[in-house]
Parts: structure tokens; sequence; C-alpha cells
């Protein structure tokens, strides 16, 4: 039990404001070891994806991470205060962008997920995911239990992640859309949210799927096809995942062998660099290398969960625990996805595929979920 | 009110209770995807390396069947024949030497072939096949396939080659194909045009016809080992062959004609339907092998062939120029005509010679013409008469007139290698020379000398807009196309231009045609040995046509020869005046122009009018405008 003196709105146990040497202190090095490890095994990857050279992934993956790096570090120094006040901004924000890729995507005919600021390629859809997280924290922060756990106080948090899935499905992002929706149930659940309510939201859901259905575009439908009955179709939609499963499967225990790899070297992997770089990586690792890049996924979730469950505000509780669940949905989906146990839905493995910024979305989420062990004990105001 | 930690311990209760719940959660996933790869990697993993080393799947691209070329009458000119190859693939370039010795045992390669293949094998990603030999016969074929076993990742591949049946007649028209070079992508996007054994239009109706001509790419889904050897086909996309195109051309003219020119070194000739613009016959001599091209042509060959004087390989019919000579006075007659410094009736002096100051400009007849209207002026070609013209008429008009009538101009034909010659102007001697127009430029102009320049073709498409009254007729050489699912057949005859006018008074066309007619036909014309034909007759009435001669210098003739009585059999052939003649007819009711142009054949009237006067009536009798019920009949036999 905490003591409270009234109307002072000072509690008395307040530890005294820490120092800049005390933050860096409090920094997870650990994770942040992990998390190298982890982009190291992607330059690794994309090396041997190209054909054993640097150009044209290995060695911008390498740098990437090192700015990404840099701004994780900026981002867990910086007072949970100023994310609390963030959050409804960027929010705003990232919704705004969302329109105008869709605007911008209906011009240039097609899917398109990202705007050109400047030199620089910004993919809306990756802002969102944070931003929802930021959100959401900061929503339940400011509710008791009991609040939580009314229906009336699950309205406005279902309107603050189905906005930005409408925006995403417009495009369509079928991938985001999905990490959107359970990243954002997960935040709910651990806010309080009853369990009922989640199987009234399921059932809800499987009535709406014939809607969803109607609203698919084509090529979505038939990846949920062949992803039910991926033999129907061996040379059409089925063939990215009978040729990653191939790969995969022929890796066998050890692998074949650092830039041993057949089937991406010869072309018949898909998208080898991003969205099938857990392919491109176990056919020539294994299923040890399999092994050891999950384990350290998985090191990278339970860090997530012990920062969330010693966490004093619970701004930071939820914040880093929808950051972890958002590091999970993404390592889930993408393995899933080219082990077959999923459809295609085009999510990358975060870290590891090529791609700008989603490792700079992911590295601020790790900087934010690191600054809540930081400022664990810092003490934020709650309106009721 | 601000709070800190009121209730905060209920909800963190909470959450700790739900977060674990949902790390469970994860965990049991996340164990999922272990169970999955176990699956994959180690009770599966037989089963998918099988299928990785032997049973690739792979995608390779069918190229299309080229669209054929015919005659009007539907007679082939291009066609496709097929080609067996032999094929090596090797993954990066192993064992790539040991391969290539025994592929030497076989075809003697020899060490340069053996060289480039290993090192092309080396280069090649993604296990592309590399060609070894090309054109087999059956025997070669047969000693692959009874090697196969010793030769891992060779294989016979079935490809087509290009094959001209009329070869050298038709070469500069139809032209030939070759490797698509990089310069040939611009703009093009199309993956085909990236496979090895893909041939691209190089020359000729072949490549101003490229696009229609290829097709679409299908595309094949092969099971192929980790050789690259095709184990099954999975899948087979048919792509679409190329249009077959039915040329304006009429072979057996053709034919005719390049017979007909034989007997002189170099020359062009081409006939033309002055309704239409199609082009009937186009011969240039002399000309190539395009199946030397289609089979790989060898760098002597080559050599030989850009060396040649005679330029084998340039279509000299529409790139080769010439001063079209006095076979451009119809051009300065209708300047003068249309200006009305000059009506038909107006008699100019000629006494052998003009001067303008100091210059003397002579006539071809020593003694001169004496005094003669226009008409008369262009049966005895009298230069005289045309330097006055000329200068009556002005530089402006000229170029004016010369300029509707097709010179100094690019025509809408559309095969490459045309040239657009030279039409002077004021402006462009001032642009080119840097120097202002003078009055001897325009007296040159006036016999077509000088500065002017033009190709056979220009001069048949002048021709042809006389002859028809003057319409604005362009050269065609493409009669219908076709995909290869609709029928090819040529269009209705047409009896009426429907190009548009060239906005020149139809009476001074006639003047003109009257004198052209008075060249061949009256008692002063330069060139009336021709109303007999071959046999000593007159020429029957609906052979009776009108024609202009013309004699371009190559070298001026000095005072100083003229004295000596230096006569043009004496000079070198290179130095020899070349021999023009155009024509057109039926006269009464003229449907085609015929241009005749022998390099250095010393006198248009004496060496290209007799070649003028046999062609046209041939085409008169074959009467191409009507091969349709021809074509119609040789189509349902």
């Amino acid at each position: 039990m905490s003591l409270v003196v009234p109307n002072t709105g000072l509690a008395l146990d307040a530890p005294a404001p820490i120092g800049l040497g005390e933050k860096i202190w409090r920094i997870n090095w650990g994770l942040t070891l992990v998390l190298t490890a982890i982009a190291a095994i992607g330059v690794v990857a994309l090396y041997s994806a190209a054909g054993g050279r640097f150009e044209p992934w290995a060695a911008r993956h390498a740098v990437r991470y090192a700015a990404a790096f840099v701004i994780m570090l900026l981002v867990a120094l910086t007072h949970p205060k100023v994310w609390l006040n963030l959050a409804w901004p960027i929010y705003i924000l990232s919704l705004l962008l969302l329109v105008a890729v869709d605007v911008v995507g209906k011009i240039g005919m097609g899917a398109q997920r990202w705007l050109m600021v400047g030199p620089m390629q910004i993919q809306p859809s990756e802002i969102a995911k944070v931003a929802v997280i930021l959100v959401l924290a900061r929503y339940y922060h400011g509710l008791t239990k009991e609040q939580a756990g009314r229906m009336f106080y699950a309205l406005p948090p279902l309107l603050v992640i189905m906005v930005p899935v409408a925006l995403v499905m417009v495009q369509p992002d079928l991938g985001t859309a999905m990490m959107l929706l359970l990243g954002g149930a997960a935040m709910l659940f651990v806010a309080g949210v009853r369990f009922w309510m989640f199987f009234a939201a399921g059932i809800g859901a499987i009535g709406c799927l014939p809607l969803a259905w109607s609203f698919m575009h084509e090529y979505q439908r038939k990846r949920v096809l062949t992803f039910l009955d991926p033999e129907s179709d061996p040379l059409g939609a089925g063939y990215h995942i009978t040729q990653s499963k191939i790969a995969i499967g022929s890796g066998g225990l050890f692998g074949k062998g650092f830039l041993k790899g057949t089937q991406s070297a010869l072309n018949f992997l898909p998208e080898k660099q991003t969205d099938f770089i857990f392919t491109t990586f176990v056919e020539e690792w294994g299923m040890a290398g399999a092994l050891v890049l999950l384990g350290l996924f998985a090191l990278v979730l339970l860090w997530g969960f012990s920062i969330a469950l010693r966490s004093q505000h619970h701004f930071g509780r939820v914040m880093a625990l929808g950051v972890t669940a958002m590091m999970f949905l993404y390592v889930f989906i993408n393995t899933a996805m080219v082990m077959g146990l999923l459809p295609v839905v085009g999510v990358p493995l975060p870290l590891v595929s090529n791609g700008g910024t989603a490792m700079v979305s992911v590295m601020f989420a790790c900087g934010l979920l690191i600054g809540v062990n930081v400022y664990r004990d810092t003490q934020l105001p709650w309106k009721r | 009110m601000m709070r800190f930690r009121k209730g905060d311990g209920e909800r963190s209760g909470l959450f700790t209770r739900r977060a674990l719940l949902l790390g469970g959660a994860q965990a049991v996933l996340l164990s999922a995807l272990v169970g999955r790869l176990y699956q994959l990697q180690v009770v599966e993993t037989q089963r998918f390396s099988t299928l990785a080393e032997e049973n690739r799947i792979n995608l390779r691209l069918l190229p299309p069947s080229r669209g054929l070329i015919f005659d009007r009458t539907g007679q082939p000119l291009a066609v496709n024949r097929n080609n067996f190859r032999v094929m090596v693939t090797s993954d990066r370039g192993r064992g790539a030497e040991v391969l290539v010795d025994r592929l030497d045992q076989i075809f003697n390669l020899g060490e340069a072939e053996k060289g480039r293949l290993v090192r092309e094998l080396r280069r090649s990603r993604n296990a592309q096949p590399v060609v070894v030999r090309e054109n087999l016969g059956w025997e070669e074929v047969a000693r692959v396939e009874f090697n196969a076993p010793d030769l891992p990742g060779v294989f016979i591949d079935l490809g087509q080659t290009r094959d001209y049946p009329e070869g050298e007649l038709m070469s500069h028209i139809v032209g030939y194909t070759g490797r698509v070079a990089d310069e040939d992508l611009a703009g093009r996007d199309d993956p085909v045009l990236q496979l090895a054994t893909m041939r691209f239009g190089k020359k000729g109706v072949e490549r101003s016809l490229e696009d229609e001509l290829r097709g679409r790419a299908g595309a094949v889904q092969v099971e192929v080992n980790a050789v690259g050897r095709v184990v099954r086909e999975l899948d087979h996309t048919e792509g679409q062959p190329g249009s077959n195109a039915l040329l304006t051309i009429d072979l057996e003219l053709q034919r005719f004609v390049a017979e007909r020119i034989k007997e002189h070194q170099s020359g062009s000739v081409v006939v033309m339907d002055v309704v239409t613009g199609d082009i009937i016959a186009m011969v240039s001599t002399p000309g190539f092998d395009p199946n030397a091209f289609a089979r790989g042509i060898t760098a002597a060959e080559w050599r030989d062939l850009l060396d040649s004087p005679e330029r084998p390989l340039n279509n000299k019919a529409i790139g080769g120029v010439y001063p079209p000579g006095s076979t451009y006075k119809m051009v300065t007659a209708l300047a003068a005509l249309e200006s009305k410094a000059i009506d038909p009736w107006t008699r100019l002096p000629c006494a052998g010679f003009l001067e303008l100051g100091n210059i003397k400009f002579h006539c071809w007849l020593k003694g001169g013409h004496g005094s003669t209207n226009v008409s008369e002026a262009i049966a005895a070609s009298c230069d005289c008469f045309f330097y006055e013209a000329a200068r009556r008429a002005g530089i402006d008009k000229i170029s004016d007139v010369a300029g509707r009538l097709g010179f100094g101009r690019i025509s809408d034909l559309g095969l490459p290698g045309e040239s657009a010659g030279i039409q002077p102007s004021r402006a462009w001697k001032q642009e080119k020379l840097g120097k202002s127009w003078q009055h001897g430029d325009t007296f040159n102009l006036g016999i077509g000398q000088g500065y002017m320049n033009a190709t056979p073709l220009q001069l048949a498409i002048m021709t042809a807009r006389i002859a028809n009254g003057g319409y604005e007729v362009q050269p065609n050489l493409l009669l219908a196309s076709a995909t290869p699912r609709e029928e090819l057949a040529p269009p209705r005859p047409r009896e009426k231009p429907s190009a548009p006018s060239m906005h020149l008074n139809p009476q001074n066309l006639a003047i003109v045609r009257e004198g052209m007619f008075a060249v061949v036909n009256s008692s002063l014309g330069t060139a009336n040995n021709l109303r007999i034909d071959a046999k000593g007759k007159l020429l029957e009435p609906q052979f009776r046509f009108a024609g202009k001669t013309g004699t371009a210098q190559v070298k001026r003739i000095t005072e100083r020869e003229r004295d000596m009585g230096i006569t043009q059999a004496m000079l070198p052939w290179h130095l020899r005046h070349h021999a023009l003649f155009v024509c057109f007819g039926p006269y009464d009711k003229p449907r085609y122009a015929c241009a005749v142009i022998i390099e250095h054949g010393m006198a248009g009237g004496a060496t290209a009018g007799p070649i003028g006067r046999d062609v046209l009536v041939e085409t008169i009798k074959r009467d191409p405008s009507r091969t349709t019920e021809r074509f119609r009949k040789m189509a349902s036999r």
C-alpha cells in the first residue's frame, strides 16, 4: 500500500528525481545487445540473399540499424510525460498521413503504402502502430479498474483502433490491419476489458466475415483460399507458400550452409529480402538457426513483460505491454506466414527484413519500452 | 483533481494477471512455430530436400513466333524455320571446364570457342542457359541425346530462325533480324527481349514493323532438376504470335525489275501506284544475302559487305542521293507556270548557252534549240529554257513547289535508312554554308544540278504526284496486316487518291504531263526511241506512257575537255554521269510511276530509259493494283 497525503497531490514515498547517469545505468543494455544480435542476423541473411554481396541490402541494413539505435536511446531517455502529452498529436498526425497516402495511392493507381517526404520514404501505417499504442496507454492510464471494465469505456479505444484499421484496409494492407486489431485487443485485454466483450466481439467478427469477404480485393481472396488449400494452385498464388516451405524444409536441422542456399539463389523465392527473409536464413542455417533467431525474439518478449510488470505507473505498463504485443505479432505473423500457417499478408520480420520505416518504428517502440524501465518509478498524474 | 496512485493497486493486480495470461498464450503460439519448424525441417525434410534438389519449379519465357511477311499476291518473303540448338547451363560455372571438354569431343569446338563457353557459363547468373551450337542437323541432335548421361546441364532446345526464301531479291525491303542490342531496348519493356535467343528487326520491314511482328511471349512452368534438365512441364501459357504482314510489293514484278537491271553494276528502280502510293517494286543493286545474317554472319563476310564500293547494304532506292539533273525540270516548269512568270505559250530562245555576268551556262545541245515553249522545252530538255524559267520563277517559288512534290524531306514510308536528300533554298544555304543565295545557284537548280540532291524514291513520288493530278500521295509498303487468328487479305482496290491535294493548278500539271509525253512520243523528244518496244514495234495504245530523261553530272566537264571532245565512255566508271529516267503510264489514265537510276550509266535516255519503259510496260501488263482477285484465288487453293 502506498501512502498519499490528501489534497497535496504529492506522494510521500515519491523517489527523488534520478540523474542522467542513473538513467543510462537503467537502460536495459542486455536487451539492446539482443536487438543488435537480431539485426546482425539480418545483415547475414541479406548478404546471402544478394548472392554473397553487401550491396544492395546488407550494408544499408547495418547503417540503418546504427541510426535507429541512436533514435532508440534518445526515445528511451525521454520522460514519459512527454509521450503522455504527445500521444494524441502523434495519433492525429498518423491518421492524416494515412488519409494522405490513401489519396496519393488513388492517384498513383494500385496499392501505395508510402509517402515521399523529401528523399525519405515513410510508411504512415508504421507510425500508426506506435501511435495506437501511445493513445491506448494514455487512455487507460486515466481509468480506474471499474471504469476499464465497463462497456461504455471500451467504446473510445475501439474507435481509436478501428479508424486506422479502416484506413489501412483501404490501401489495402491486410498485415498492418491485422496487427493493429490484434495488438489493440491485447492492450484492451490487459487493461481490464471484460472477457465476455471479447467473446461478443469475436462472434460479431465471425458474423461480419461474409461482409469483409465482399470488400476484399480479388488477390486477397485468392490468398486466403490458397492458404486454406495451397496445393490447389501450386503455380499461381500458392507458389510463394509452396516454394517457401520447400526452402525451409530442405534446410533440415543444420541448414545447407552459409551462401549455399539453392532455392533463394535460383530466385525460386519471391521477396527474398523482405517478407521471406526468414526463409532465406533458415534454408542456410537450418532449424538450429531458426531456434536461435526465435530464441532471441523470445528474450525480447520476456524483457518486455518484465519491464511492463515492474513499471510503477499504468501508462508505462500498458505501453510496455503494447510494444511487446506488437513485437510478438510481427514475429509470429511473419514466420507463421512463411511456414504456411497463415495467409501471405505482407508483414516483415522486424530488424531482419530489408526496409527502413519498419526498422525505425520497431526501434522507436523498443525505445519506449526501455524508457518505461528507465522511468519505472516516476509518478505520472492522472485525471479522474 | 489530480491523483497518483489511488486505485492503482487494483488495476495493477488485474494487469499482472492478464499480462501473464497473455504471455502464456504467446508462449503457446511460439511453441506452435517451433513445432511447425520441427515438422518441416525434421519430419518432412527428406521430401522437401527432394523437391528442392530435383524438382525445382522454373518459369521459362517462350519466345513468340515472329509474324510472317508476304508479297501482295501472298507469296512468302520471310518465314520461320525450326532451329535445333544445344544449350548448356551450370550452377555458377561449377564443373564448366569438364563439361566444355566433353562438348568439344562431340562438336570440335576449338580453343577460342571453348574459352568463350567457360567464360559465359561462369558469368551466367541464375543458371541461365548458354548457346553452344545452333542450326543442328538430325545426326548432331542424336549424338547429344545419346551422350546425355555424360553431359549434365546440356540440352537440346527447339527455337526458330528467320528464313528469307527470296534472299537477295528482297534483301533491302524485308531486311533482316539480329540479336537484341541495348539501343533496341529503349522504350520497350517487353521481358521477352531479355532472352538470349530472341531476335530483333535490324533493317527494312523487319525493323519498321518490329513491334507488330514480334508478338507476345508465352510462359512455360517446368520442373527442372538440380542440373537444369527439364523433368516435366506443368503449365503452358501460349504466347501470341506476331502479326503477319502483306507487303505492297509484287514479287514477280520485283523479279522482272531485278532481272532487267542485272547488267548494270549499281542502280535502283522504284515502281509506285500513283493512286494509293503502294510501292509495287523497289530494287537496289547489288543486294546482300539476308540469310547470312539469320544464321549468323562471319566477321569476314561483314567486312566484305561494308567495304564494297557498290554499297550492297545500302538501299539506294531510298538512301542513295543523286543530283536529279533534267528530271527536275518538271519542278522548274511547274514553279514558273504557278508563279505566272511564264504561260504555256511563252517561248524562250536558246543559242546553246546563256551568259550571267561573265559566266557561261551551257545547254547540252551545242548549237542550241532555238525558241521553244514549255512543253517543247521539256521534250527536248532544253537547258537554256529552264535557266531562264528558273530565273523568272525565283528560288523561293521553286523550293516551295519542290517541297510540295516531296523533295528535301523524308516520306511516310517508314523504312530505316531513308535519306531526305537536299532541296536547297535561301534559308538552307544560309544555314548550311553561311552564304547568301546567288543567281547562278538558281540557274543550276533550274536544271537539277548544283546543291540539289534527291533519292530515287523522291523522284518516283514527284512523278506520281504529277501523274495523279496533284494529290500528295505518300509511299506505302504495308498492304495489310493481321494477327494469325484474323484473315490476312489485301484491301479493295482504290480508284481515287485519298491523299490531300497539293493545290497546284491542274492545267499546269496537264501542260507538264504533255511535255513528258512528248519526251517519249514526239520527234523532238530526248527519248523518242522508247515508243518502240523490244521487237521494234510501236507500243500499243494502253502502254503509251510519258517520261523524262536525266543525266546527272558526277564530275564537272571543263571547257578544255569539252574542246578536246572527251566523251563519257572514256572516263573511269566512278567518274561517269549517272543515268536517270522517270516515267508514268498509262498516259490516258495514269496508274503507275517509275523512277530509274543507273549509277554512272552515262546517259539517261540511252541507259535508264529502256529499263524504265520495259518495267512500266510490264507493270501495266500485270496491273498489280488489281491483285485482290488473284490473291483470293491463291488463298482458296
